[in-house]
């Protein structure tokens, strides 16, 4: 049975009169101790996804339709005190910016101290240790004296490690990490990678990881889900749609990479930009910027198919499958 | 500085600001109405001498054969609409060229705060170091003092040296220069503190790798960023001048009698409250009230809804 | 050979921290003395950019970089050391005396959402330049060549009278750019340009700054962080820490053959798509905020090949074999 099942969510951002679709007919599943990335670039929607899933979309967005079922339970139907049982002991949450996590008026001990008093009852004493050693158990170097320390006594890495030391006080289940080392060193980006690898594979905890960077999401995640214009465009392992991808826009997304082009040459870019929620073209969302794009793309949304081991909602990849497999039905016969 | 990228959780607007300012306005009816009570109050005292049924400045317009007269639709006398006062002027006449003195009174003190304290605000915020210290310790001194303290110290001094006559005739000036002069440190530091914030902008330093000069930078640039919280500011501090030329008027410190204000209507009729004859204090003040609240309210919305994080990325 | 366009000798920057006033006094040795606490943002660098080049520079947070930025176009002035603009010294020229250089030298910020002032349009943020360093121009050659510059970094003319916030990132940066050519400047520093835009819009603003090179012979000096972009785009790379220059090298020679020890830490912990990747060399703690002045090697607290020579003393920039300067003692001392 899988951890996290989505299906068919839909978010909608109500603007006035007007409703705006953030994320349209999005499902996928996620296992026990399984990998997960998505992809994609502002305004694609990943963020708001990863904010749905533990139904903490505010006004004037709201929850359309769908459903987010974690193991049988369903989410978008919970009440607050039946969110917060969910939130943070078996989904957590790990932003981009550590700051908005960790108030800057209370040592970061305290702060750790209160996570496990809340849910548990012991004594200070007891919870202080626990909480050391778990800012052992990131790395953090001196974590006695850390303890005692404001948040912005310590650096970006640092503090980034206090959340996923809070994070982990918890046990939970599922972490869902948007963006976590964007705003990070390059150096200390490749060790806190490092460590949440290390902490998902010893406990045995699910990853979701929102990024917009093909290189990170290459070193961690074993799924990756990319996303355009609020959809899921294309769904496989990680490798898979980075050696061989099969939806234009991730072609095009890889192939704007500057490690794909000769130095000095020019890049390739993808023409035009991303579609703001208001000016969705009709069809398939990126048929204007698409060298592939045909006048059924112009009108008609593209099904959600299996293509070998990967998932891509597109119809050039769905007529070359159809070719195919009637192929392989004429060698059959 | 490490930029946040912008994932959609609140999608951009379209569209100009202020057609989004106008479009918001237009919806909230509570600030549409403060909005026309405030023309309302301007137009009316801008046309005074012509919707006045009574020449104020008409020697014979003080009769006290027609003294404390009541409201019409209590004594039946239709040819004093509100009533007279003590000296049998005509109160809507007097209430009318009072207004128009208070808010005269009211948006050029103002004007003078803002011009003062926003080229201040404007040049500590931007040059800093010891000017800037200099300029807010100044501030601090200025505020320091009790405004009222100060204008009625000083007001009482000039009266006794120049003598009545000479204050009668330049008390709307030194009224709008006192009151101008007291306020000018909210102003300063308001635009202080925008300034510093967008003094750190970096279409700032574009500007000044362009080679643009500082002074232009301060008012093309940083200046009309700053816009938005002088304008909420720019309203309370036109209904507090009014309201404090209201307080010396009413303390004999304001306009001479000849040239009543809404303060010295209040003032004069307060002795007449429990006499009988009320409405002598009490309409003057009702239409005080309203003016200053249409004003708050105004000033109260602006904030809500000129806050740039709802505009700036 | 190409002239050199920059030169940059020994220059040194230090900001004093705002510590209140009481607190800058401390009792030592029996006596009250005045202490300033200075945060080293240069300590030393020694660059030389030529014509028609692209130099890179890259480095973590602290490293000085855009410090180094500022002080070169003139937005802080250095605590010590010179620069030179095509053999004449400008770092502690005023304003006014600055006024012919900053024809020549222009900027590109980082983020596109502050650069560009929120209150002006288009038009009036591109005609502010033009109108000022070519007061001969007339209204109606200004306006042309305002439509022009738009239309050449891919924004439809039409829409000159819009305000910034109703453009994307990626176009208000292409702006930014117009901006910075419309005085038709030879040399352009970016400060990260591309770090705030999506990959495949980095991708345009990237061919557009490589199309605008070509055509009008500029110089580039390229901050940023973005290891794939420096080896796409520079002619040469400088690796910057704690203020001081550690490598510089042309591009091939730098990402084939790394000689520093943080170069190489750098170039191993960026991820990259290619299955051959390598352990990231780990370094041992932190990037450090420069307070102190560094006595000896910027790099010896995180450095494993650090010995005591690299404590006391602090290496020069030595040029290699292949054309590439290296300052490591441990380097000169070959046991790399």
């Amino acid at each position: 049975m899988n951890l996290l099942s989505v299906s068919h969510l839909h978010v909608s951002f109500q603007i006035k009169k007007q409703e705006l679709a953030a994320l349209i007919d999005v499902s996928f599943t996620l296992n026990r101790g399984e990998r997960i990335a998505i992809v994609g670039e502002s305004g694609a929607g990943k963020s708001i996804l990863g904010f749905s899933i533990v139904n903490l979309i505010s006004k004037p967005g709201f929850i359309k339709s769908g459903s987010v079922k974690l193991e049988k339970k369903e989410i978008t139907k919970m009440n607050l005190r039946q969110l917060q049982e969910v939130r943070g002991k078996r989904i957590a949450m790990i932003f981009q910016d550590p700051m908005m996590t960790l108030n800057p008026v209370i040592t970061i001990g305290d702060q750790l101290v209160e996570t496990i008093r809340s849910h548990t009852k012991i004594t200070y004493k007891d919870a202080r240790n626990i909480a050391i050693k778990k800012l052992q158990h990131v790395q953090i170097s001196s974590p006695e004296k850390r303890f005692d320390q404001y948040p912005h006594e310590l650096s970006g890495g640092m503090r980034q490690r206090v959340i996923i030391a809070s994070v982990l006080l918890l046990n939970p289940d599922i972490i869902i990490a948007d963006e976590p080392t964007t705003a990070l060193d390059v150096t200390i980006q490749a060790e806190i990678l490092q460590l949440l690898l290390s902490i998902c594979h010893d406990n045995g905890v699910a990853l979701i990881l929102i990024s917009h960077d093909l290189g990170v999401v290459s070193k961690v995640a074993e799924r990756t889900l990319v996303m355009y214009a609020g959809r899921i465009v294309e769904e496989g392992p990680t490798l898979e749609i980075i050696n061989d991808p099969q939806h234009p826009y991730t072609q095009g997304l890889l192939n704007a990479l500057p490690q794909m082009t000769l130095p000095g040459q020019r890049l390739n870019q993808i023409q035009g930009s991303m579609p703001s929620l208001t000016e969705r073209p009709t069809g398939c969302a990126f048929h204007p910027r698409c060298p592939y794009a045909t006048e059924k793309c112009q009108q008609e949304q593209p099904n959600f198919i299996h293509s070998g081991v990967s998932s891509v909602s597109c119809f050039l990849v769905e007529d070359m499958v159809k070719e195919f497999s009637n192929q392989d039905l004429e060698i059959n016969e | 500085m490490k930029n946040v990228k912008k994932d959609l959780l609140h999608p951009p607007l379209s569209g100009s600001r202020w057609h989004h300012i106008w479009s918001g306005f237009v919806g909230d009816k509570l600030a549409v109405l403060a909005l026309l009570i405030f023309i309302f109050y301007c137009l009316v005292s801008f046309l005074a001498p012509l919707l006045a049924p009574f020449d104020i400045n008409d020697p014979a317009f003080i009769d006290l054969i027609n003294s404390e007269i009541a409201p019409s639709w209590i004594s039946q006398d239709y040819r004093f609409l509100l009533g007279t006062d003590a000296q049998g002027r005509d109160l809507l006449s007097v209430i009318l060229y009072g207004t128009r003195l208070s808010l005269t009174i009211g948006l050029c003190a103002v004007a003078i705060q803002a011009t003062l304290g926003i080229c201040i605000g404007l040049i500590a915020g931007y040059l800093g170091g010891r000017i800037d210290n200099f300029l807010m310790r100044c501030a601090d001194i200025q505020l320091s003092f009790s405004n009222m303290m100060v204008a009625i110290v000083f007001l009482a001094i000039f009266q006794s040296i120049f003598g009545i006559a000479m204050y009668q005739q330049l008390a709307m000036v030194i009224l709008i220069l006192v009151i101008g002069l007291s306020e000018w440190p909210l102003f300063a530091r308001t635009v202080r503190a925008s300034v510093l914030a967008e003094k750190h902008q970096e279409y700032v330093d574009a500007a000044r790798v362009m080679g643009i000069s500082s002074k232009r930078i301060m008012f093309r640039h940083i200046l009309p960023n700053t816009l938005s919280p002088i304008l909420v500011i720019f309203t309370v501090q036109i209904a507090n001048a009014i309201v404090a030329e209201a307080a010396l008027s009413f303390l004999g410190l304001g306009m001479p009698v000849t040239e009543p204000s809404l303060g010295s209507l209040i003032s004069d009729g307060f002795t007449y409250m429990f006499s009988g004859s009320w409405w002598i204090c009490v309409i003057p003040s009702t239409t005080l009230i309203i003016l200053i609240l249409a004003m708050n309210m105004l000033g109260d919305w602006l904030r809500d809804h000129l806050n740039p994080k709802v505009y700036k990325d | 050979m190409n002239q050199p366009l920059i030169q940059i000798n020994n220059l040194e920057k230090a900001f004093a921290t705002k510590d209140s006033w009481f607190k800058q006094w401390r009792f030592q040795n029996g006596k009250f003395r005045h202490y300033k606490d200075n945060i080293h943002a240069l300590n030393g660098v020694n660059l030389t950019i030529y014509k028609g080049e692209t130099l890179c520079v890259v480095g973590e947070t602290g490293c000085g970089k855009s410090t180094l930025a500022r002080t070169i176009m003139g937005l802080t002035t250095p605590t010590s050391g010179e620069i030179h603009y095509l053999d004449q010294r400008i770092d502690h020229l005023n304003n006014k005396q600055r006024m012919l250089f900053r024809r020549q030298m222009q900027m590109v910020f980082q983020n596109p959402y502050a650069s560009l002032n929120p209150r002006m349009t288009i038009y009036q943020t591109l005609n502010e330049p033009i109108a000022f360093h070519s007061p001969q121009l007339t209204r109606t050659e200004i306006d042309e060549k305002i439509d022009a510059l738009l239309e050449s970094v891919g924004i439809s003319a039409s829409s000159s009278d819009r305000y910034p916030h109703e453009f994307s990132g990626g176009q208000r940066q292409r702006i930014s750019l117009a901006r910075a050519l419309s005085v038709e400047p030879d040399f352009i520093v970016a400060d990260e340009p591309l770090s705030a835009l999506d990959v495949s819009v980095q991708a345009q603003v990237l061919n557009l700054m490589m199309d605008k090179q070509e055509e009008r012979n500029l110089s580039y000096l390229f901050i940023t962080h973005d290891l794939a972009v420096v080896e796409h785009f520079a002619t040469r790379v400088a690796v910057m820490y704690l203020g001081r220059i550690c490598e510089l090298a042309p591009t091939d020679d730098l990402f084939s053959r790394p000689k520093h020890p943080y170069t190489r830490a750098l170039l191993s912990a960026t991820p990259r798509l290619d299955s051959n990747a390598t352990q990231p060399i780990k370094l041992i703690g932190e990037v450090p905020t420069p307070i102190e002045k560094p006595i000896g090697c910027v790099f010896q607290a995180r450095c494993p090949y650090a010995n005591q020579r690299c404590y006391s003393e602090s290496p020069n920039m030595l040029l290699q074999s292949d054309s590439s300067s290296v300052a490591c003692h441990a380097v000169e001392e070959e046991r790399i």
